[in-house]
């Protein structure tokens, strides 16, 4: 679904990921862990296509496409789907009217009618519940007053609506409280399919105990630095990053 | 130096035309409002026309849009048409009591005007002035008649008519009362009214003026509104300017506040070549409020250009200006806000704000938000911002599948809708958005029946 | 307490202005009166070549043809520029060779300001150019920096021996069409600073100018010139006294800047002219067009200005953003106290790519005074990503005096971000409250709060001159809360 080769990226001539490999298959969930500063956040956003990097070489493939050339709504209609660490606050725009537009554009991507006004509040009342998001959270303007919980979850209920090929959610986890947390990781777990994949991106394992990843990857200044099952997660939980550094040291 | 001689050359072709039509001005207005001309007059050629690169005038261009080859209507027959038949308001569910002006007279009833159960009187200003001088008289120019701008003198000189609303104390008007502005001619035009708006002490009243042009002619209108808002009164004002791009509209108005009255004036600028709204506004009486609000969508050529002055007069008032505007071609546009706030106006609660959209090198914005403070206890601040779309936002949108061009629209919609937010009549509220909405999209935005497929 | 804060409020309007002494002295003067003999004969006192004399004239024949500035909020009774005397210098021997020639009397005065010119006694790291009434009087460590490249000297000086360099950068920034002072200035100004930083120098010392009138019915005419070159970097510290006499005195002053290739040039001001007595009588009119322009790409201008003496101020510190990726910087407090009136802010045009401004300005208003920023921010067509921000504070310190705003925003490019904020405040009473019962006086509460508020833009300032700055807000202001 997902290959990335040799991916360097950098910002202003800082060079932030140093060669990146990364394959993810239909039907995976892929962790990616790391330390504050490791790139972690900058993958995710070079995926979804934040054009303020520098790709300096390498690819990345989407369903055997070039994502890279694409624009952040192609690849959105592709199926590609991020959950923002800082979800932005739109004021004005209402959730509704935001939501509709996005699913609408995505129908009418893959040539389907778009959703009837009744439809679309059907299914936005199916999966409210899903994500146990509050209904008045809904009617105002996007992630507008939202607190940090709200907009996490927010997240989730949007990709819950969008349903994507592959969602990467980029610390979603962080700044939860366990309730939240059980919540986030619900909605992820219910999306799960053969079909579609995700990559979760964190800094703790403990979100890791609710989404049982296939793969764990660390990531470490700008390299994957190891990658194993989720025995890796709890290892790291264990030995903490300097564990990390130190194995970076040796080699 | 050309400029100085222009503004001689065309206050003289004024003065001229006065001096030519007083006897069919005044057979053909109201005694009361005649009395003030000469007075007026002479306050025209003492002050002249506002000279472009003056402060208040800073950059708009009044000698271009008055032109000394327009026609000026000051006899009885103002017009054959059946206007009804040729205009109907298109704005879905909205119910309001429709008052008519045509070319800047009142139209319709045979002059007589509405008398409503509940007791609010509304019509033609000079058939008011003879029907109730007491009322006219106590406000008639009362607070315009102090201005120094030389075009609000040449209103009171030349207006022969206009609208009057009156709503009586405690009296809560059920309808919003809707004006609806016209200006349809064979050849081009000028026109000049004056309206007077009254809300007594607790009364309650929802106004919209919609201005319209009908005909394909250079339109130039030079409006005054004087409103007063009675002790403990409430007004919700919403101007909709959308006459067709060679139409010029100059409007004064003139708003006294009494203690605990709260008024609220948007002014939607949608369509026009030329627009300038002068907005002034006397906190009169503790604890009044304010609220002025500007939205103005321009492309093209068009000018659009906002000056509001709000007088803290009294202590422990509140004002909050809101202008917003997005800018698309080779438009420009002005933003002039001022806040005085008296030596004893303690306790002054003032803000201020003025946010643009450029969407193009060519267009050109110039925002002057002002404070000018002689109390120390005051909560006062203005803030002015010149820029592009969020870049965040729109990435976050983007990211969601939504169009580039789609997102951008999405976001200039919820810019607008701020300003759009604070009208109170629900039905215009939803047909203001609309029209919004397809404004920026670029669609015909005028309501339907306007014939007009200007540029 | 509200009579104690009246009590100190009494005590500190009272407070007599420091520098307010006269040094008695002979002076060599042209008599009162303007016209084109009076510029003529300057121009042969000061023994200038002949283009500056044809400059004088065509900016006093200028100058004929235009009116006072209305456009300011300022009160400016009408000046009657026959009655001034344009040229007055303390008379001096020959020319000085060494500070043994210098006057005792003149030695004396600048020791009293605080500007020791004896070379034991010179403040280490600042060199000095004193000027009294229409002359410079002493620079110190000009030959140290000459043997940087760098000149440093007075403009009469710099006139006669870098005629090249004048003659190529006066009148470039500010020509002296550009307004009614302006050209006042240029054809009469007496003296001035001059200041030349070659290629790839670093000046290691801050540069400053210090402005002293003394003779009564004078006007002070001085011009200071800096041009940095490609890479070159120098911190210039200008300040200013005047003694208390009851009728005003005009100061018209330019200073003009040249920042070429990532050039730096800081700018600073601590202007303590004489404000005037507590009913408003007497003090400076200071009317001073001053401008720098960004010339070459990636340079800097930035200037920090603490006003708080001046009976009128009128004061306009500006960029001009003409190289791509240049920064113009403008970080201003200004006290106005008793009848002083200010009207002053600056003006940043952006002309070239991704430039940038920042402005602060930090108003403090107290007595019956007004104090107002005026500042416009221009983006011009092809000024891509060029963008502004700017802050305008206001503190108004008691209920009889007046803080006003007025930025001019103009732009007209789509990749423009422009942004003004301010706001207007008082000292609360709930804040002095809750420093007297930390133990700390109501005097010394409104300083700190004071310094606190204006410390944004003393930072600013260089080491030297912040603590002045500061005692100076202290002596200016304490007490004023009513």
């Amino acid at each position: 679904m997902l290959v990335i080769k040799d991916l360097k990226v950098s910002i202003d001539g800082l060079e932030i990921l140093k060669g990146i490999d990364l394959e993810v298959k239909a039907g995976e969930v892929h962790a990616i862990m790391g330390p504050n500063g490791s790139g972690k956040s900058t993958l995710a956003s070079i995926l979804a296509g934040r054009d303020i990097f520098n790709v300096d070489s390498g690819s990345v493939t989407f369903n055997g496409e070039d994502l890279l050339e694409k624009s952040p709504e192609e690849r959105a209609k592709d199926g590609l789907f991020l959950g923002f660490q800082y979800p932005i606050e739109i004021p004005g725009v209402s959730m509704v009217n935001f939501l509709k537009t996005a699913i609408n554009e995505m129908r009418k991507h893959r040539g389907q009618q778009p959703l009837s006004a009744s439809e679309f509040l059907k299914k936005m009342r199916e999966k409210k519940d899903l994500v146990e998001i509050d209904s008045s959270l809904t009617s105002r303007s996007v992630n507008e007053g939202f607190s940090g919980g709200e907009k996490k979850k927010n997240e989730i209920f949007q990709m819950a609506m969008l349903e994507p090929k592959l969602a990467i959610l980029d610390e979603t986890d962080s700044g939860l409280d366990i309730d939240a947390l059980k919540v986030v990781a619900k909605g992820v777990n219910n999306l799960k399919s053969p079909d579609n994949a995700t990559i979760v991106i964190t800094h703790y394992q403990r979100l890791l105990d609710y989404i049982i990843p296939d793969y764990v990857h660390v990531l470490y200044k700008g390299r994957i630095v190891r990658s194993g099952g989720k025995e890796l997660a709890l290892m790291l939980e264990e030995k903490g990053y300097d564990w990390v550094r130190n194995e970076e040291v040796k080699l | 130096m050309n400029t100085i001689t222009k503004a001689t050359t065309l206050k003289d072709h004024f003065l001229n035309l006065f001096r030519e039509n007083a006897g069919v001005i005044s057979a053909n207005s109201a005694p009361f409002l005649n009395r003030f001309r000469e007075d007026a007059i002479a306050r025209v050629e003492q002050a002249g026309f506002p000279v472009k690169g003056s402060e208040d005038y800073r950059y708009a261009d009044i000698e271009s849009v008055f032109r000394n080859d327009l026609h000026h209507i000051f006899g009885p027959r103002n017009i054959d048409l059946n206007v009804r038949e040729i205009f109907h308001c298109d704005v879905p569910d909205l119910e309001t009591s429709l008052l008519l002006l045509v070319n800047g007279r009142y139209y319709g009833n045979g002059k007589q005007l509405n008398k409503f159960p509940d007791g609010i009187i509304a019509g033609s200003l000079a058939r008011a002035s003879v029907e109730y001088p007491e009322i006219v008289r106590k406000h008639y120019n009362s607070y315009a008649g102090k201005s120094k701008d030389g075009l609000v003198s040449l209103n009171t000189a030349f207006a022969q008519d206009g609208i009057f609303i009156y709503v009586p104390e405690g009296v809560k008007a059920d309808k919003p009362l809707q004006i609806v502005n016209i200006m349809i001619s064979d050849n081009d035009l000028m026109a000049q009214h004056r309206n007077l708006f009254i809300a007594e002490k607790g009364a309650e009243v929802k106004i919209v003026i919609c201005d319209h042009s009908l005909s394909a002619h250079r339109f130039l209108t030079n409006s005054v509104n004087e409103v007063y808002t009675g002790e403990d009164a409430l007004i919700n004002l919403t101007r909709i300017q959308n006459e067709h791009n060679g139409a010029s509209q100059i409007t004064h108005s003139y708003s006294h506040q009494e203690a605990r009255s709260n008024l609220t004036a948007s002014t939607i600028s949608l369509h026009g070549g030329f627009i300038r709204n002068n907005v002034f506004v006397t906190l009169n009486g503790e604890h009044a409020e304010n609220h002025s609000l500007g939205l103005y969508l321009s492309d093209k050529g068009q000018y659009i250009d906002n000056f509001v002055f709000i007088d803290h007069a009294s202590p422990n008032c509140f004002s909050n200006q809101l202008y917003k505007g997005v800018l698309d071609d080779f438009a420009s546009g002005s933003f002039n806000g001022r806040i005085l706030v008296r030596r004893d106006a303690q306790k002054t609660n003032a803000f201020q704000s003025n946010n643009n959209i450029l969407l193009t090198d060519d267009a050109k914005m110039y925002s002057r938000p002002q404070l000018e403070i002689y109390a120390d206890d005051v909560k006062c601040s203005h803030g002015s911002t010149m820029g592009q779309l969020d870049d965040n936002a729109l990435f976050y949108l983007r990211s969601r599948g939504i169009e580039y061009k789609e997102a951008r629209l999405l976001l200039m919609f919820a810019f607008a809708h701020e300003v759009i937010q604070n009208i109170k009549v629900e039905a215009l509220r939803d047909r203001i958005d609309d029209l919004v909405n397809k404004r920026l999209r670029g669609e015909l935005s005028r309501c339907n029946n306007c014939a007009m497929q200007c540029g | 307490m509200q009579n104690e804060q009246d009590q100190i409020l009494n005590d500190v309007t009272t407070g007599e202005y420091k520098y307010g002494f006269y040094t008695d002295i002979e002076q060599d003067t042209i008599g009162r009166g303007l016209s084109e003999d009076v510029i003529r004969q300057i121009s042969q006192i000061k023994k200038e070549p002949e283009f500056m004399l044809e400059f004088r004239l065509r900016a006093y024949r200028h100058w004929l043809t235009m009116k006072m500035p209305e456009w300011a909020h300022l009160n400016i009774p009408a000046i009657d520029y026959q009655d001034l005397t344009y040229y007055s210098a303390p008379r001096q021997k020959a020319r000085l060779n060494s500070l043994d020639e210098v006057d005792p009397e003149l030695l004396d005065t600048f020791n009293k300001l605080g500007i020791p010119l004896e070379e034991q006694k010179q403040l280490s790291g600042v060199a000095v150019d004193a000027v009294m009434d229409s002359v410079s009087v002493k620079t110190t460590f000009r030959e140290n920096l000459a043997e940087l490249g760098i000149i440093f000297c007075s403009f009469s000086d710099a006139v006669k021996e870098y005629p090249d360099l004048v003659r190529k950068y006066m009148g470039s920034v500010v020509p002296y069409t550009d307004n009614y002072f302006a050209a006042l200035n240029s054809a009469v100004f007496s003296d001035g600073s001059f200041c030349y930083i070659p290629k790839g120098v670093r000046c290691p010392m801050e540069l400053s100018t210090y402005f002293r009138i003394n003779a009564a019915n004078s006007g002070q005419f001085e011009r200071t010139l800096i041009v940095a070159e490609d890479n070159s970097y120098v911190s210039y510290m200008e300040g200013c006294t005047a003694p208390m006499r009851d009728e005003n005195q005009l100061h018209a002053a330019i200073v003009e800047i040249i920042a070429m290739e990532s050039a730096e040039v800081k700018y600073a001001t601590v202007q303590n002219w004489y404000p005037g007595n507590k009913e408003g009588k007497g003090g400076i009119y200071n009317f001073v067009t001053k401008r720098g322009i960004c010339k070459g790409d990636n340079s800097k201008i930035s200037w920090t200005q603490v006003e708080t003496g001046s009976a009128i101020t009128w004061k306009y510190p500006s960029c001009i953003l003409k190289g791509n990726n240049t920064t113009g910087e403008f970080y201003s407090v200004a006290v106005t106290n008793n009848h002083q009136q200010a009207d002053t802010g600056t003006k940043m045009i952006h002309i070239g790519k991704n430039s940038k401004s920042i402005i602060v300005s930090k108003g403090i208003s107290s007595g019956v005074s007004n104090n107002s920023y005026r500042g416009l921010v221009k983006v011009l067509r092809g000024a891509d990503n060029a963008r502004n921000f700017s802050q305008c504070d206001s503190l108004l310190l008691g209920d009889k005096c007046g803080a006003h705003t007025f930025p001019y925003i103009e732009s007209g490019n789509q990749t423009a971000i422009i942004e003004h904020e301010a706001t207007t405040s008082r000292i609360g009473e709930d804040q002095i409250f809750y420093c007297n019962q930390r133990g700390i006086n109501t005097e010394d509460a409104i300083g700190l709060i004071v310094n606190g508020y204006a410390k944004e833009v003393l930072n600013k300032l260089p080491m030297e001159f912040a603590v002045e700055a500061q005692k100076l807000l202290q002596i200016s202001l304490e007490g004023s809360v009513g």
